[in-house]
């Protein structure tokens, strides 16, 4: 039996390199490195993107939220007694586009178009994470790029999650530590960080 | 089967060129000297391992080391940002080009391009460059770590005077032993042996203490042993075929200037011999020996012009002379037409000094014989080129000690010298055995054809052995590091290129059988075809 990917949210801001999707559900947000993907239905593209960095913050900008637990016994009784709360906060994630599929092809580089506004976006299932990652081109996109998330972080991250989607995750991580050795041949000092948070 | 090692990354032709080792493999399991192919784009390689080292692409790896404890990180980072790298020197062109497919391997113009693919070289490959044994070829050894045979061309290595170097104990003797064999199964040529430790003729020991049969019992009919020492030769109970004496009246000036050194004589004592000669005549060196009156010394001198001090000087030299015991007042047979006879014959002819292998002795011996030898061999030859005819059968003279006949201060007026030099116009070549190469003259090592050594360590012996090669920087590294034994490097023309050899082994039965195994289909084949002719 395959996995259904399991539609999380939707696609709220978008760019070539990156989009930004906000949650269904307060705080349900995929991990850290997960690889996610919405799809553009007129021109038949899959974006696959790694999400790279998340929030939760009111929904107005000039409205921040306030402490309210001073009386409740614990956490959740803020939630119990303010059920608003769970409407006027939202979660979001932004995804950095890593590939994209067309014509039942996958290409681990920036897709033509970006995504669209109101798309949905799926968390890819064990499957569509083994296919995609059986190339390791798009960690050159990873670390190369400037988000509040430190790449490195983000690169380790990518790579764990991606692991447990191979059978023999050791042997997919040490493949993909070769990779990146030989991306960072000059940076020592970089390479030892991601793979000491690889292990 | 092709064994992928890694791409090249780097190199001149000058030098070497730099291989980047893959991930896969282990820069331990790389040696020295082994061979490897290099798939050009048009142009196949073949080419020697001569460094390895070790790389990486940061150099803050090596300032802040990771932790080898960790092995997934050691298994990222080997192969990847650490590698190991080695130096090829290519030396043929094995296949690709017109000329390499048309006349066997040529010798490389350039360099393989970036990224060709190196690969152990295969068995086929070294049969195509060292040949299989053949009626010219000799099998000397194994490369290292595989079964191939490397042969030798031996009809091409007559041809020029040849060496054989390694420090004592590193298997020279044996070595010789082998390339003997060789030469006496397949090459035209004769040998002549000065066997200083009678280690040729009828027997020797190994290192062990064990004794191995050496070319007379293996080979009975070609071989001659002659000797200085029969006393010796008899407890040895070595059949020999001839005792060399040597009469007083046979030494000549010529003779006793080469043992300047050995025998303390200044320059003065050496012209002082010419003077006498010419004054004395023929028993000049027994009439100096044996003058003792004070007078009469005195008169000779006075009308020689001599120094008395000089005098004394000499007749202390030619006194240890006339103390060898195969030195006799005048011997009956002469020793040189015996030696001819032999060699006219096809036979090799080993000449044992048993206990009197002094230097002395044997520099006075070996000079004498092979100067008068080598007379008659000029005439002959001059006398065939006259008469368009065949010149004489190649003669190969074996020498050991030989820094002490070709050292610089007497290469160039002693025979071994000229024939050094003058090489093969009179049909004479030598087999040069020594220890310390250094000694020898420049000259005469640069006329070697083909230098076969084993290990040397001392620098200066090193470089004059490695003098004039081609990838001189790169065979040094391969020469310290050869084994203590059984292990030599083959240069020179009878080798398509530099090699080093696991000599064949020599000394059990097994081997003895695999060397007379073609003697002896031979020599059949020449009794059926004389019984045939008989009844024609």
């Amino acid at each position: 039996m395959t996995e259904i990917s399991e539609k999380i949210a939707e696609v709220i801001e978008a760019s070539t390199a990156d989009f930004t999707a906000q949650c269904y559900e307060l705080y349900q947000l995929p991990p850290l490195g997960s690889l996610v993907k919405t799809s553009d239905k007129e021109s038949d593209i899959e974006i696959y993107g790694v999400v790279a960095n998340a929030t939760t913050t009111g929904i107005e900008p000039g409205r921040r939220p306030i402490a309210r637990g001073k009386d409740e016994p614990d956490e959740e009784a803020i939630y119990r007694s303010s059920p608003q709360l769970a409407r006027l906060l939202r979660s979001e994630f932004s995804v950095l586009v890593v590939g994209h599929r067309q014509d039942e092809r996958l290409y681990h580089y920036l897709p033509p178009q970006p995504a669209r506004i109101h798309g949905f976006v799926y968390l890819c299932n064990s499957e569509e994470t083994r296919n995609f990652s059986q190339s390791l081109d798009f960690l050159n996109i990873l670390l190369n790029t400037r988000l509040a998330v430190p790449a490195d972080e983000l690169a380790a991250a990518a790579l764990r999650q991606m692991s447990q989607a191979h059978e023999d995750s050791h042997a997919f991580l040490v493949t993909a530590g070769k990779e990146l050795a030989s991306l960072l041949g000059g940076d020592y000092r970089q390479l030892k960080s991601i793979l000491g948070r690889l292990k | 089967m092709t064994e992928r090692l890694g791409i090249v990354i780097s190199g001149s032709l000058e030098k070497a060129v730099e291989v980047r080792l893959d991930g896969a493999v282990s820069v331990e399991d790389m040696a020295v000297g082994r061979y490897v192919t290099i798939e050009g784009q048009k142009r196949r390689f073949f080419g020697m391992i001569t460094d390895i080292s070790l790389g990486v692409t940061d150099p803050a790896l090596t300032i802040t080391p990771p932790d080898i404890t960790d092995s997934f990180t050691s298994e990222v980072l080997i192969g990847t940002s650490t590698f190991g790298t080695m130096q090829v020197s290519p030396y043929l062109v094995i296949g690709g080009d017109v000329d390499s497919l048309l006349e066997g391997p040529q010798p490389v113009k350039t360099v393989p391009s970036h990224f060709s693919v190196v690969n152990l070289a295969s068995q086929a490959d070294i049969e195509l460059v060292f040949g299989s044994e053949d009626e010219g070829r000799y099998y000397i050894g194994t490369p290292l770590d595989m079964e191939t045979k490397i042969c030798l061309d031996l009809p091409e290595l007559v041809k020029r005077s040849n060496g054989i170097f390694g420090k004592s104990g590193t298997g020279k003797t044996f070595l010789t032993r082998i390339l003997l064999i060789g030469m006496l199964q397949k090459s035209t040529a004769a040998n002549l042996i000065f066997d200083m430790h009678s280690e040729y003729g009828w027997a020797g020991t190994s290192e062990g203490g064990t004794s191995v049969k050496a070319l007379k019992q293996l080979f009975p009919a070609k071989v001659a042993v002659f000797t200085l020492d029969e006393e010796n030769a008899r407890r040895r109970k070595v059949s020999t075929d001839f005792a060399v004496r040597i009469g007083y009246d046979e030494i000549e000036p010529e003779d006793i200037s080469l043992l300047r050194q050995t025998l303390n004589l200044t320059d003065l004592a050496v012209e002082a011999v010419y003077q006498l000669r010419r004054h004395l005549g023929k028993s000049w060196l027994h009439d100096t020996v044996k003058l003792q009156d004070p007078d009469e010394i005195k008169a000779l001198v006075e009308s020689l012009r001599i120094h008395e001090s000089t005098f004394q000087n000499l007749q202390r030299g030619l006194a240890t002379i006339e103390r060898l015991p195969f030195v006799i007042p005048h011997a009956q047979d002469n020793a040189v037409e015996r030696v001819l006879g032999f060699l006219d014959q096809g036979m090799n002819v080993v000449l044992e000094f048993g206990r009197y292998n002094d230097i002395a002795a044997y520099i006075l011996v070996a000079n004498l014989l092979t100067r008068r030898i080598y007379d008659r061999y000029r005439e002959r030859t001059e006398r065939a080129l006259g008469e368009g005819t065949a010149g004489p059968t190649p003669l190969v003279i074996t020498i050991e000690e030989a820094h002490r006949f070709l050292n610089p201060e007497v290469a160039s007026h002693t025979i071994f010298g000229t024939i050094a030099r003058e090489m093969r116009k009179y049909n004479v070549s030598l087999l040069v055995i020594d220890q310390r190469p250094s000694g020898i003259d420049t000259e005469v090592m640069s006329q070697l054809g083909t230098k076969i050594t084993c290990l040397l360590d001392n620098e200066r012996d090193v470089d004059s052995v490695l003098a004039g090669a081609s990838g001189r920087t790169a065979l040094r590294g391969v020469l310290a590091r050869l084994e203590s034994k059984q292990q030599a490097l083959i240069f020179g023309h009878a080798v398509p290129m530099p090699v080093v050899v696991k000599t064949r082994e020599y000394g059990s039965a097994q081997s003895y059988r695999e060397f007379t195994a073609i003697d002896q289909s031979a020599s059949q084949e020449q009794v059926e075809k004389d019984i045939e002719e008989l009844w024609q």
